[in-house]
Parts: structure tokens; sequence; C-alpha cells
């Protein structure tokens, strides 16, 4: 019945992977990374890792794919992007010498125990229980760097995908700086007096944007605080 | 179902991966055969800690997803930063930082 199982969840991974890499469209290849996913999580628990099987599906299969999905349907691009010339030939050529270099280490080398089924099941192996208690204990250090490391990621994303001022000309700010805006409506600029109220009046094309005024001496405009700017 | 299966499975998986980061062009699909690439590592490093009977190996796993995870988000990132610049989605044409 594992065996059935292996090869099914086998047959999968390696179908995703080779989807992965071999669809045109980016988001099919989302898509072939999902399913992958989800079949290498079958392999772990095949392996009693609960645990490590969940947190895949949650954490890749869930979380990340729906990054990568959003990040996909911004950006686009079903364009035909493979490489040209020599690495076109070369790559898989790479690939294939190196897994047949590894198949052979691996299955050649003869060592006991890569040709048995492993060590005897103890049971709670692989539960949350038991890797929590190793998090808590044995590894404590690296799970504090991991989670300083999530927050290192998590500021270094907002810092580089965010929307710097300069890099590109903002057609939409003039449009959304003369917006006629009823008087005193609560933005934070007005709160801190910083504002003053823009008068009821349709905006003309040469009246001066209340936001730009302050932003031409340098200092960021509480105005234009939507715009993230340096 | 032995280990040496499980490992062969992560060492196609792998060749896979690096077979693609080497082909394709588009950074959203190198960073997708890096993910590749990293699980194949993980489904080595869990088949190794089955081998063992010891769950040292999966802790490790969880960790490398931690870092799979911070790789993905920078990556991104960057990617949305390359878009914003209405540069080329293409990794062999932005070479600026080449000597």
């Amino acid at each position: 019945m594992s065996a059935v199982l292996f090869f099914i969840a086998a047959i999968g991974a390696i179908t995703g992977a080779f989807g992965v890499v071999l669809l045109r469209n980016p988001f099919y290849s989302v898509l072939a990374l999902a399913f992958h996913l989800v079949s290498l999580a079958a392999l772990f628990l095949l392996l009693r890792a609960e645990f490590v099987a969940a947190a895949q599906v949650i954490v890749y299969a869930g979380a990340v794919m729906v990054l990568y999905v959003f990040v996909v349907a911004y950006v686009g691009g079903g364009e035909q992007l493979t490489t040209r010339g020599a690495l076109r030939v070369l790559g898989p050529l790479f690939a294939l010498a190196l897994a047949i270099e590894l198949c052979i280490a691996m299955l050649g080398a003869g060592l006991k125990g890569v040709n048995s089924r492993g060590a005897a099941y103890v049971p709670g192996f692989g539960t949350p229980g038991s890797i929590g208690k190793l998090f808590l204990t044995k590894f404590l250090f690296p799970f504090e760097v991991a989670s300083i490391l999530l927050l290192v990621a998590a500021v270094g994303a907002v810092v580089l995908a965010r929307r710097r001022r300069g890099l590109e000309p903002d057609e939409q700010l003039e449009v959304r700086l003369d917006a006629p805006r009823p008087a005193w409506t609560g933005t934070m600029a007005e709160a801190g007096g910083l504002r003053l109220p823009i008068p009821e009046q349709p905006p003309t094309t040469d009246a001066e944007p209340v936001g730009s005024a302050t932003a031409s001496d340098g200092a960021p405009s509480p105005g234009s605080e939507h715009e993230g700017g340096w | 179902m032995n280990i040496g299966w499980y490992l062969t499975v992560s060492a196609i998986i792998f060749c896979i991966g690096a077979g693609g980061v080497l082909v394709r062009r588009n950074p959203l699909v190198i960073l997708l055969c890096l993910e590749l690439m990293l699980n194949a590592a993980n489904l080595a490093l869990v088949a190794f800690a089955r081998m063992w009977g010891n769950e040292d190996g999966q802790v490790f796993a969880l960790i490398v997803m931690v870092v799979a995870a911070c790789e993905v988000t920078v990556g991104l990132g960057l990617v949305v930063a390359i878009y914003r610049r209405r540069l080329p989605i293409d990794v062999d044409e932005l070479n600026e930082l080449q000597g």
C-alpha cells in the first residue's frame, strides 16, 4: 500500500516539477508548483513527518502560492521566455548529467541505511508536540533566528516593492491631489493643521495643488503620504 | 519503500529545478525553480530523518521552509520593483550590475 502511494506521490511531484519548468505561462507554472507541493506533502506523510507535511500544505501551498498568484496577476507576462544560444542546450544536459551522477552516488554507494526502510517507528515521531519540544529546547536559537529572519524579509519586501518618488512619472498624482473634497473630511493632514481645506469648487488646471506646494521644499509633505515617497 | 527511492526522487526534482534555473529567463519562473530545489533538499532531509529515526532533520526542513519563504518574499518584492520601473521582466536583460 505504501509503495503504491509512494509511486503516485512521486510521479505527481516529478510531473509538477516538469510542469513548472516547461509551461510557458507563469500562472500555469505556479499552479504546477502547487500541485508539486501537495504531492511532496504526501511523500512527507509517508516518511512520518506529519507536522512538516501540514506546514508544507499550509505555508507553501497556501500562503506562498497565494503570494505568487498575486504577483503573477500583477506583473502578467505570458510571453515566451527561454534562453537563447548555448544555455538552451547545455542547461538540460547539465541537469541530466547531475541527475545521473546523484543517482549513481546514492544508489551505487551501497550504504546500509539508504537501502533500509529506516529506523523503527516510534509513536510520536514527527508530531507537532515533539517538533515543538525540539524547537523550544535543542533548537531554540535557530528558532529565534528564523523569526528575526522572517521579520527582516517582511520589512525588506515592503521597502523593495513600495512606490518610490522619482522612479516613474505619476500621472494620477495631480488628479488625486486636485480631487474636489469637502472641507474637513477628516484627513490626517487636516487634523494636524498642516493642510488647508480645499474649497468646494471644481479644480482648475493652473491651480496649485495644496499638497505639492509644501513638497517643493524638500520635506515630505503630509498631503502626499499615500505616495510613500522618500 | 526504501529510503533510497525517496532520495532518488529528491535528486530528480533537484535537477529539474537546476535545469529550469538555467533555461528559463522569467525571474518569476526562476524563483519557482529555486523553490523546487529547496523542496528537493527538504525531501532529502526528511528522508534522512526517517532513516535515523531522529527528528532533527525535520526541524532542519522547517527552517529551510522559513528561509524559502523569506527568499520568495524578497524575490517577489524585487520583481514588483522591476515591474514598477518598467524594466523588462527578463534576467538576461537585467545586467546593469555586471562589472
